[in-house]
Formats: C-alpha cells, structure tokens, sequence
C-alpha cells in the first residue's frame, strides 16, 4: 500500500516562468517526508508535480522523470486520472465539496471509480474516517453537510476523503497551516499513524512540524526571486535540525535567512 | 495555488514562523501574535483619543442613507400592491358580465353580447409552450455554458460569451418576424416528417395543416431564452471554488466527473435560478408568439398542427379591438399570468430553500 517516489531531473514551468530546476529526490514507502524552504522556492509546485496536479494550470508544465515504484507517471500511455488516484492529494485549505454531505465527502472518489455498492461504501466510509480520527466525531450526523464542520473536522474530513480510495502515496500542501494548534496536532498525530500504511510528502512553512512528524526533511531555497528553486538539501530530519551539511539550510533552520 | 504561505494563519500552529526579517530565534512564536496589537498610540489626538465621548448624531448621512434604502425596498411592494389592485378592480365588472365558466370555456368573445370567454386555454398554452422552449433551451444552454467555463480556451470563452449576450439583447420582435416569416418554412416540412413517422405519439398526431403552430412558437421561444439561460450558468459555472475543482481532479475524476461532482452540484441553485428567469421571459413573452402562433381557443396537446395561443398574445393581438368587456377579460387574463408567474417563482424559491443547509454553506 506504499509506494517509492523518485524524481529525477525534475524541471516545472508556469508558462516561460521556470519555477524548480532539476529537483532529484527519491521517498522511501511507508516514511514521511518533509518540504521545507522559504515562499516562492517550488515546494509545492514540486508537490504538485508529483500527483501531475501542476499541469492542471493552464501553460503549467513538467519535464525529466517522475516514478513511483519504478513506473514513470509522466509516460505518455499512461491515464492521469489513474496517476491521481494512486497519488491522493490533501491542500492548504479544507475543501469538502460544499453540497455533500459528510458520508458523500467520503465516498466522492469511490463513486468516481464506480462503486456504487451501499454496503461497500459504509464500510469504506467507517474505515477511512476512523483512519482520519474523525469517526467518533461524525458517526451520528454522516448525512449533515461537510462544511458544517469545523476547520480542523473539515481537515480531517479531506483527509479521509483522500485515504478512502487506498492511494499509494499522500501529499501534504501545508495541511495545517489554516487550522489552530489543537487541530494541527490531531492532524500530525494522524501523519504518524498513517505512514503505517502510506508514503506520506508534506511541505510545511513550519519547522517545528516538520522536525515533529517527518522521517526526512528536504530544504528548497531560491538565489533571489525569478529564479527557479532548486533542492539544497535532502537528508534525515534529524540531521537537517541538528547538523546540516549545507551553510545555507543552516541558516533558513536557525532563522538567519528566510 | 502556488507558493502562497498563510503567514498569519502559520502563526496559530503553536510552532515557529518563518519570515524574512524575524529576528528571534525559533520557538519564539508567542510574539508574533503579539505584535501589531500593541502599537503604540499618542495620547489626546488620535481618531479614538481622550475627552468625553461624543453622543449620538440624530441626523446624518448613516439615517439618510438608511431612510433611502428602505423607502427603495417599499418602493417593490407599493407597486406590487397598485399593479394587483389594478388589475382587479378592471376585471372584475368583465368576470360579472361573463357568460361563460372563466376557467373552463374554449372561447374568447367577451365583445359580444352576452360575453363569452375562458382562460383555460390561453393558461394552458402559456404553461405549454414555455414548457417546451424550456425543454429545449435549457439542456442547450448548459451546454454552451460548461463549455464556454470550462473547455474553450479563456479567450474564445470570453467572446462566444459576449456574442451570446448579445443574442439577448435582439428585440423579441426581430425573432418574431424571423419565425413567421422564415423558420415556419422548416418547421412546416419537420411537422410533416414527424407527423408521418411518429403519429402514433399524441402530441405528433393530427393532419394539418402544419406551421402556426406551438411548435414553431416554442422553437422561437426557446432560441429567446438560450442567452439568458447559457449567461447565467456561465457566470455561475465560472464561481466554482478552484478549490473544489482541484479537490475532485486530485481524487482522479475525469474533466466531465469534475463538473459533475464539483461544478453542476455547486452551481445548482444558481442553475434554477437562471432557468425560472428563463420562464420567467418565456412566459410573459408576447409579440413573437402573437406573430408566430395560430391564436385559437383549444386546449390541445398536439404541438404540430396550426393552433395554440398563449395570454400575452391574445393580449397583444385582441386589444385593440376591444371594448369595455373586452379590455377587462383581456386585463383579468393578465391576473391569471400574473399568478402563474407567481406560483413559478414560489416553487423556484421552495426548491432553493429546501436545500439551504448545503447551499448556505457553500456561499
């Protein structure tokens, strides 16, 4: 159920605007991965890549190699929507579709593949919304609307919503950077039970999470704005906190570079 | 979404804010959340400085402008009232004078003497042929709308977007001419054809002749209310939240599942709205039906044979011979559509509300 994520050479576009040059960077199953650097430095575009969501933008493209477990996402035979379903995605902001209700939240991307079995869609709604931790919260109102919920629940919801279809790999863009620190803990206790099961990329803006929940941290920095991001280093989180090899990481984690 | 940090939103996570200029050391995160509050302010002259507070304007802009607004808010249901008020006490002397059952007798002759006339008809075809131009317009209209949000490149979205609302902005009478005196032609040669090979459908029955008929009308009507149909689910395609688009494209929908579990759902009140205002037009539309309908007095389900009329055009085209009588049955037909246009609305309205928990949440 977990997957090795490789890139290789990895160069994004928005338009004629470069935003990562040659990002190489292989993720190991069953561990989470931590995107550090400051804004503008590709973290999520990189991200984004990776579940072939960045060319959803119009003018938005990718070039070099991405592979999970050896196949190349990016090969031209291969169906993107399968892509995205193998790699499921959680964003910045809780976004539940508006008009479903909780259980329909849950279940939205199960309908999408065709299940339409009653029985089977309970089950696969219990069972992912007890993996979000969100089950004893929401059991008895499944019908009420999704967005009803508070930030966090809402999260934890999309959370759900995501591991319901049993994707390989789950990226992160900054999950908790919208919700409250009682929240955000919910959720990163969540990362660590989840990397059981999944690979698990977050990029976070905080570093204390990024030391709390990651296996690996990978800093992204630019040179100056307009530049493309590249990868400085990408190495054991506990390394990276304690004795990073590269001046420049040093600098970000202490705080004397932003 | 690119790189855009929620620098404000990072500062509630209990963990260290990363900025370009901070100059503690990280953990420090209990003063960031501190800092703009505290701003200094010099005593005695700043806009919330020190003396007795003032009391209380009696008169100024904050009254005036809300005496305005209100009396503009009257101002809809004065004309309501004087609107509903006309038109009853108008028809009322014509209802007395009737001979006929209002409701049930297939006629209009409220000219002579005794009067004669029903509205049953003329409901019918009202309710008839909008009903038809809706069916017609709306799925069209959808399409037009998801394609122009959705799949034509922004560029070419925006200008079919704008031709189309220029196609609402064409007179009624202009396709009113255009439908009697051109596209009867091929309406009459598709009555034939559909007469000929499904007959055994009631409403293709009959055997002409073909042309003037609720079909021909309908056809015109809806191709009326295709621009403010497709505008209006345009825009409301267009407001779906990126977020949610994105949500379902990452759980690996396709573009068309895309639409339909972020976009149509989202857009659903918008699209009823749209529709009833489509109605709405349809409804009270008047010279291109008097010009393309057959103006009989028959309630009928056959949409091919010459026939049909609907309250707006009996209006426009018995007014001017009308007497006393006359003028009344015509203004207490006007009533009835009135009222029908009201029961449209109020279902609309019901259809919207039932639905609020969901809705109110998305806006």
């Amino acid at each position: 159920m977990a997957k090795r994520v490789s890139a290789s050479n990895v160069t994004a576009y928005y338009g004629a605007f470069k935003a990562i040059e040659n990002i190489n960077l292989t993720v190991e199953p069953k561990t989470v991965t931590a995107l550090i650097g400051p804004s503008g430095c590709g973290k999520s575009t990189f991200l984004r890549s990776i579940n072939r969501m960045h060319e959803v933008l119009p003018g938005a493209r990718v070039e070099g190699s991405l592979t999970i477990d050896d196949q190349d996402i990016y090969h031209r035979d291969v169906d993107v929507t399968a892509v995205r379903r193998t790699i499921g995605m959680v964003f910045q902001r809780p976004n539940p579709f508006p008009t479903m209700s909780i259980f329909e939240n849950v279940v939205a991307g199960l309908k999408l593949n065709g299940v339409r079995k009653k029985s089977i869609l309970d089950e696969a709604a219990e069972k992912a919304l007890r993996s979000a931790n969100l089950w004893d919260e929401v059991k008895d109102r499944l019908g009420k609307p999704g967005a009803g919920l508070s930030g966090g629940q809402q999260q934890r919801l999309c959370i759900a919503r995501t591991i319901a279809v049993e994707p390989q790999v789950v990226l992160m863009d900054e999950p908790c950077s919208a919700l409250d620190p009682i929240s955000t803990l919910a959720i990163e206790d969540l990362m660590f039970q989840l990397k059981d099961k999944f690979t698990i990329i977050i990029v976070t803006h905080n570093m204390q999470q990024a030391a709390r929940v990651s296996d690996r941290t990978a800093f992204f920095s630019i040179e100056k704005t307009g530049d493309p991001g590249r990868l400085i280093e990408y190495d054991n989180t506990q390394k990276i906190f304690s004795n990073p090899s590269v001046k420049k990481t040093e600098d970000y984690i202490t705080g004397r570079f932003g | 979404m690119g790189e855009t940090p929620h620098r404000s939103a990072d500062a509630g996570t209990g963990g260290t804010r990363v900025t370009q200029s901070h100059a503690w050391p990280a953990g420090a995160s209990a003063r960031v959340a501190e800092a703009p509050v505290s701003a200094p302010t010099p005593d005695g002259n700043g806009l919330g400085g020190g003396g007795a507070l003032p009391t209380n304007r009696k008169f100024g802009a904050e009254r005036a402008f809300h005496g305005l607004t209100m009396a503009a808010g009257a101002m809809v249901l004065v004309i309501i009232v004087a609107i509903a008020a006309f038109l009853i006490a108008k028809a009322i002397p014509a209802l007395r004078a009737n001979t006929a059952n209002f409701w049930t007798f297939e006629g209009w002759f409220p000219n002579d003497n005794p009067p004669t006339f029903g509205i049953g008809a003329l409901a019918f075809g009202t309710v008839l042929s909008a009903a038809l131009a809706l069916l017609m317009a709306v799925p069209v209209a959808m399409g037009i709308a998801l394609y122009l949000s959705h799949y034509a490149p922004r560029r070419l979205g925006n200008s079919l977007g704008f031709l189309i609302d220029l196609l609402a902005a064409v007179p009624s009478v202009v396709f009113g001419l255009w439908g009697r005196d051109y596209l009867i032609g091929p309406v009459t040669d598709l009555s034939g054809w559909l007469n000929k090979y499904f007959s055994w459908i009631p409403i293709f029955g009959g055997d002409g002749p073909y042309g003037n008929s609720i079909l021909l009308g309908s056809l015109v009507l809806a191709i009326m209310v295709l621009p403010i149909v497709t505008s209006l689910t345009r825009e409301v395609f267009l407001q779906t939240p990126t977020a949610n688009e994105e949500a379902a494209i990452a759980l690996g929908a396709t573009r068309w599942e895309m639409l339909r579990t972020a976009v149509l759902p989202y857009g659903r009140p918008g699209i009823i709205a749209a529709v009833m205002l489509g109605l709405g037009r349809a409804l009270g539309e008047t010279i291109a039906l008097a010009l393309t309908l057959g103006s009989t007095y028959a309630i009928s389900f056959n949409v091919l044979e010459s026939g049909g009329n609907t309250i707006a055009a009996n209006i426009a085209n018995r007014f001017a011979e009308a007497n006393d009588t006359g003028r009344g049955a015509l203004i207490a037909s006007g009533l009835v559509l009135f009222a029908i246009t009201l029961v449209v609305n109020i279902i609309a309205r019901a259809i919207i509300y039932r639905r609020r928990e969901f809705t109110e949440s998305a806006a």
